[in-house]
């Protein structure tokens, strides 16, 4: 769609600019005594309306060579070429007009003092062309620019939506369940056991969800939910869940985007520990290294467990999530051995002012 | 306490989690005429406990390691009672399809449990066996097998489906042939034909199921039959139909 024509305050404001330019051109027609005044007004303004109508096409040879991309031998000689192309119509426009006045009595003679005026008419008609493709890059910036705008904010709206979702999806129902059935089970074996359960496990559900409204968080923050959900599911699996735990204390105030560590803690205790009849461990180290954090959750699995359902989908949310957060710099990489599986991570070590 | 048979009911806890079973020990243990004979952590403990002891009710956690609930059913269950006892509500209807009696979701309490007691006491009044092949009949459409399990006495032994070379029906058995060994499973082939991904096997013979993969070559046999030699120089007859079949399916694939 062009820019002018399909808004009509648009057009407006443009035909009213070349109202001044109308006025220079009279001026210009009747300097020197060459036409007469009423016949120059009227002549005038017949052909510089036709004119800002005509200079309208410049948008499409703007589009065609666009400025940023296109070089300067090309944008002078494509618009320079359809500048003196157009403004020869506009002439010999101009000139069939004077030609067809002439035969009113008024204008007699008209065609012939037109004739005269033939170089500065083309001339002129180089140089409004000219301001014309000027205006139309402009418009193109402004577009351009209100499209990117437009984009962003489709984007921003897109990255929350996944992040509430994600948020969503992380408050795994059948952990609760399950936690659930354990302090039931020991409100008759070990009430004092019963109560510790549904502190720990109130008290991670309550992190949790209050985590949804923050965009990022300092990892001291992700770790202590951890240990949360760990205390509740260390009562469930008892001595077949074992946690190494080995966090470089500088990088404790990191910004990480809220519940980063927690689901890949909870794909290993689901996937691996709870297949593995003898227990086995998860080892977290965090570590940072010239600038960049590094993450690596490993875990004992048994490669020959009944095939798992939910296929990483916990693991391709956290992936996204540090993608949208860290961008190209965000490093995420799964990997498996024998009996162990393994995710890394890396990204931008950035801290909070007031860390 | 009353029992519909007259006699104790021998009942199997499997579950992975200690504290779960504890739940059902307590429910259990409530009534007179119960008598709990096994507690297994796995699917392995499960088979095996329910293979040798013989329970006449299963209370099976579905999500475990080694073998999962169904995959427990599969081998051992056909003529004795199942609760489903799991927090996952989305096998509730492939439970029903394998004949469970009842599917408790957890955390239940005594009431529910209570009920589906009632139920399993219903059921083995009736003494209604479930047909064999059931278990392995209860399959989401769509989905198919990525490993297949099969019992030898109170052996489990998992066979992943990339590695069956072929299978062959034997009465009612098939023969499941994989690195070098043949083992034998109580199922029919047609059964195992349904589990197995189309494109990947074939049932190139009334007898036989084959896995494209390790075809090596197609040869004419006798006036209008073939013969499947395999990679490891296995030689396997080829029905017309069964020509017709591969041929179709090799030549859709690139």
């Amino acid at each position: 769609m062009h820019p002018i024509l399909s808004q009509t305050r648009r057009l407006g404001l443009y035909l009213l600019a070349w109202v001044p330019l109308a006025g220079l051109l009279l001026y210009l027609l009747t300097g020197g005594g060459r036409l007469g005044a009423g016949e120059a007004a009227l002549f005038s303004i017949i052909v510089s309306g036709v004119y800002a109508f005509m200079c309208l096409s410049a948008w499409y040879s703007c589009r065609a060579t666009p400025i940023d991309t296109s070089s300067f031998a090309r944008l002078l000689s494509t618009h320079m070429l359809a500048a003196m192309f157009l403004s020869l119509m506009w002439l010999l426009l101009a000139l069939a007009f004077a030609f067809a006045l002439s035969f009113v009595p008024t204008f007699h003679g008209l065609n012939e003092r037109v004739k005269q005026v033939t170089a500065l008419l083309w001339t002129m008609g180089i140089l409004l062309y000219l301001l014309s493709v000027g205006l139309h890059y402009v418009l193109l910036a402004v577009e351009a620019s209100r499209m990117a705008e437009q984009r962003e904010s489709a984007a921003r709206v897109l990255a929350r939506d996944a992040e509430l979702r994600a948020l969503k999806a992380q408050i795994n129902p059948h952990f609760i369940f399950n936690s659930l059935h354990s302090i039931s089970a020991l409100t008759t074996l070990d009430a004092g056991r019963a109560r510790d359960m549904c502190i720990s496990l109130s008290e991670f559900l309550r992190m949790t969800l209050g985590m949804g409204e923050k965009a990022a968080i300092p990892l001291s923050e992700e770790l202590s939910l951890l240990h949360k959900y760990l205390a509740v599911e260390k009562i469930r699996f008892g001595a077949r869940l074992e946690m190494r735990e080995d966090v470089q204390p500088e990088t404790l105030g990191c910004i990480v985007p809220p519940l980063l560590l927690q689901p890949l803690i909870e794909n290993a205790v689901s996937h691996g520990i709870s297949h593995l009849p003898e227990g086995g461990w998860i080892r977290l180290d965090v570590k940072e290294k010239s600038d960049s954090v590094h993450i690596e959750v490993e875990n004992t699995y048994d490669p020959d467990s009944p095939p798992r359902r939910k296929n990483g989908m916990g693991l391709r949310i956290v992936q996204q999530r540090i993608e949208a957060r860290f961008g190209a710099q965000a490093g995420f990489a799964v990997s498996k051995d024998a009996n162990l599986f393994r995710v890394t991570m890396d990204f931008p070590a950035e801290r909070t002012s007031q860390a | 306490m009353n029992t519909v048979s007259g006699r104790t009911i021998r009942a199997i806890i499997v579950d992975d989690e200690e504290l779960a079973r504890r739940v059902l020990h307590e429910l259990i243990a409530a009534h007179l005429d119960m008598e709990i004979v096994a507690e297994c952590a796995n699917g392995f403990e499960a088979v095996k406990a329910v293979t040798e002891l013989k329970p006449d009710l299963l209370f099976l956690d579905i999500q475990m390691p080694k073998l999962d609930g169904f995959e427990v059913l599969e081998l051992v269950g056909s003529d004795l009672c199942i609760v489903f006892c799991t927090a996952y509500d989305q096998y509730a209807l492939r439970a029903f399809e394998v004949h469970a009696v009842d599917y408790l979701l957890k955390p239940f309490g005594a009431e529910r449990f209570e009920a589906a007691l009632t139920r399993a006491r219903q059921r083995m009044g009736e003494q209604k066996r479930m047909p064999p092949d059931l278990a392995t009949q209860a399959r989401t459409p769509g989905q198919f097998s990525d490993r297949i399990v099969l019992r030898d006495g109170s052996d489990v032994h998992i066979i992943p489906i990339t590695k069956l070379d072929y299978a062959e029906a034997q009465d009612d058995y098939v023969a499941l042939a994989s690195e070098g060994k043949k083992r034998l499973k109580q199922q029919t082939i047609s059964s195992l034909e349904q589990s197995l991904d189309p494109t990947r096997f074939l049932r190139v013979h009334r007898s036989y199921i084959l896995n494209i993969e390790r075809l090596k070559k197609l040869e004419p046999y006798g006036k209008d039959n073939h013969v499947a030699i395999l990679t490891d120089g296995t030689r396997l007859p080829v029905s017309r139909s069964g020509y017709t079949r591969l041929r179709s399916l090799l030549d859709a694939k690139p």
